[in-house]
């Protein structure tokens, strides 16, 4: 299936919770291939939506290849690669979450890959994925603060004592900082 | 004293970080009763480098350095599913001497990971000869790599557009006399290991993973395949001059133990390296009397329009996976690498419920993790 008939059939039967399809790309300069345009998903049925699309008969998205996440400013979006190893067809979901309230449910108990997968998202982006079994860090450590992803993250100074920068030592050489000149 | 008099106690056992058989710096953290193993939690995370965040600091294709790091036993592999992706996103069109280097070194580097992942399986259940045997037919293709670009682990010799450096005069004679030397050291390798009585016993009927199972943790590449599962990005969703080439999909089949165990995986691993010299001796080939150029002509700032991709590729170690968005500057907006040892962690504390700890070495290995690609 293409992403045009996969959206027609979430449309279908979730209404206006499935937004129209997006292209990011200019096909202008860029043709790509038609499961690089992706579509939105209201958080509250993305649940139901992420079911129906693993088991529906023509869907059948058995693989969820990738969950990644963008920081755009007043939304945080995470983004679900999925892909059929049974049709051969793959799509981009992404779902919308306000930057104050990243909520969203989990789609651990649909995927199980999306438990690893999630938990990264969670720690580098700080979207909360409600239901997930084990939402602790997995990069980081668990009293780390803050999520490096976020594009408004400033790094700490120091973790626990150890600094996260250094003095720059080339300036102190005798003919001074040569990377400079 | 009966044993059911005898009073057990579980404790928790520390594997790692710094464990020669945890392929690099993990952890796992153990439940274990005597040598069963009741719960196993794997703590990633100690070779975290932020490659993502750094991508979005870097030019496009200043960016090629770090992919050498994701994955270092496949570095090649690496610069190529990056090059891919930025491609595809700025529209670059590959000569076809390029795509055909590509080809040889891409292959020759998926010999070289295997030839690491099955010597390191051998070598952590106790046998250390076959490790040596592999090490050097490594260094052979090291020598062939050092020869085409100067370096022998970190390439970054694969870069949008195309390759760094042409072939040097003699090199794709010295590769097809490579492969025939290798040939017969695969078939040696396995009269050596492959075959041998404890090694099988060690191996056959362990962590059966069947393909259902496979595909829920997202487990790709041998590890899939090693399931039984034919599947296989070079045939399936072909990217670069593979659908020219002639190759199997080699799948696990349950020959010694069950289907899907840790001997499979082994295999597979052991028949792709065949599969690759064939595609390997078909490049070489077809790169005779190929006089295009060794790469496009790519701008020294990239600046891919305003866009997003996900590419994936197939790497030793199983898909990889890029999703890039670019709002048109010469920076990333976002770099997402999946990569399949990451992937491969999850299904730990499934698998590891009831083996002994002995196996669960042998489990690390067959899976073919490598840390830093864990951890980015």
């Amino acid at each position: 299936m293409t992403a045009e008939e996969i959206q027609a059939k979430l449309k279908a039967k979730f209404g206006e919770k499935i937004s129209d399809l997006v292209v990011t790309n200019d096909p202008a300069k860029t043709p790509v291939p038609h499961y690089e345009k992706h579509f939105f998903v209201d958080r509250a049925v993305w649940r139901e939506v992420a079911e129906y699309l693993k088991y529906d008969r023509d869907l059948l998205m058995d693989g969820l290849m990738c969950v990644g996440s963008l920081d755009r400013k007043e939304n945080l979006t995470a983004v679900y690669n999925l892909y059929s190893y049974t049709h051969r067809h793959r799509i981009t979901v992404k779902i919308d979450v306000p930057r104050e309230d990243p909520r969203m449910p989990s789609a651990e108990p649909v995927w199980k890959h999306a438990d690893w997968m999630e938990r990264e998202e969670y720690d580098l982006m700080g979207i909360v994925f409600e239901g997930h079994p084990d939402l602790r860090r997995v990069m980081l450590p668990d009293d780390w603060i803050g999520h490096p992803l976020r594009k408004d993250y400033t790094e700490p100074e120091e973790y626990r004592g150890i600094l996260t920068w250094r003095e720059n030592l080339l300036g102190k050489l005798p003919g001074g900082d040569y990377t400079q000149s | 004293m009966t044993t059911t008099a005898l009073k057990t106690e579980e404790i928790t056992l520390n594997m790692g970080p710094q464990h020669p058989s945890t392929h690099g710096v993990i952890r796992f953290i153990l439940k274990t009763d005597g040598e069963i193993v009741h719960e196993c939690i794997p703590d990633v995370g100690y070779l975290h480098r932020a490659i993502e965040k750094i991508s979005e600091k870097m030019e496009w294709q200043g960016f090629i350095p770090y992919t050498d790091r994701v994955d270092y036993l496949a570095a090649m592999n690496c610069n190529w599913a990056y090059s891919l992706a930025v491609e595809r996103l700025a529209g670059i069109e590959v000569p076809r001497r390029a795509e055909l280097i590509r080809i040889i070194v891409g292959e020759l580097g998926r010999i070289t990971s295997h030839l690491i992942g099955n010597g390191a399986l051998s070598l952590d259940i106790g046998a250390a000869t076959p490790f040596t045997h592999n090490i050097r037919d490594r260094e052979m293709v090291n020598d062939l790599f050092e020869r085409i670009c100067g370096a022998r682990l970190t390439f970054s010799f694969v870069r949008p557009g195309g390759v760094a450096y042409d072939t040097p005069p003699g090199w794709i004679e010295d590769v097809e006399e490579f492969c025939d030397y290798f040939e017969p050291r695969i078939e040696q390798f396995d009269q050596l290991i492959t075959f041998n009585k404890i090694f099988t016993q060690r191996l056959a009927g362990v962590a059966a993973i069947d393909t259902e199972t496979a595909i829920d943790y997202g487990l790709v590449g041998p590890n899939l395949r090693g399931s039984g599962f034919r599947f296989d990005l070079r045939r399936d969703e072909p990217y670069g001059l593979y659908p020219e080439f002639d190759f199997e999909v080699p799948v696990g089949q349950g020959q010694i133990g069950k289907l899907g165990d840790c001997w499979d995986r082994f295999w597979v691993r052991q028949l792709e390296m065949r599969e690759s010299l064939k595609i390997v001796r078909q490049a070489c080939k077809k790169i005779r009397g190929e006089t295009s150029s060794h790469t496009a002509k790519v701008k020294k700032i990239l600046k891919p329009p305003k866009g997003e991709v996900y590419v994936r590729s197939e790497n030793p170690r199983g898909e990889m996976g890029l999703y890039l968005v670019s709002d048109g500057t010469a920076n990333s907006v976002r770099t997402r690498i999946r990569t399949g040892s990451f992937s491969a962690m999850g299904i730990f504390p499934k698998v590891a419920k009831g083996l002994m700890v002995a196996d669960l070495i042998a489990v690390i290995a067959s899976l073919d993790i490598v840390a830093p690609e864990i951890d980015r």
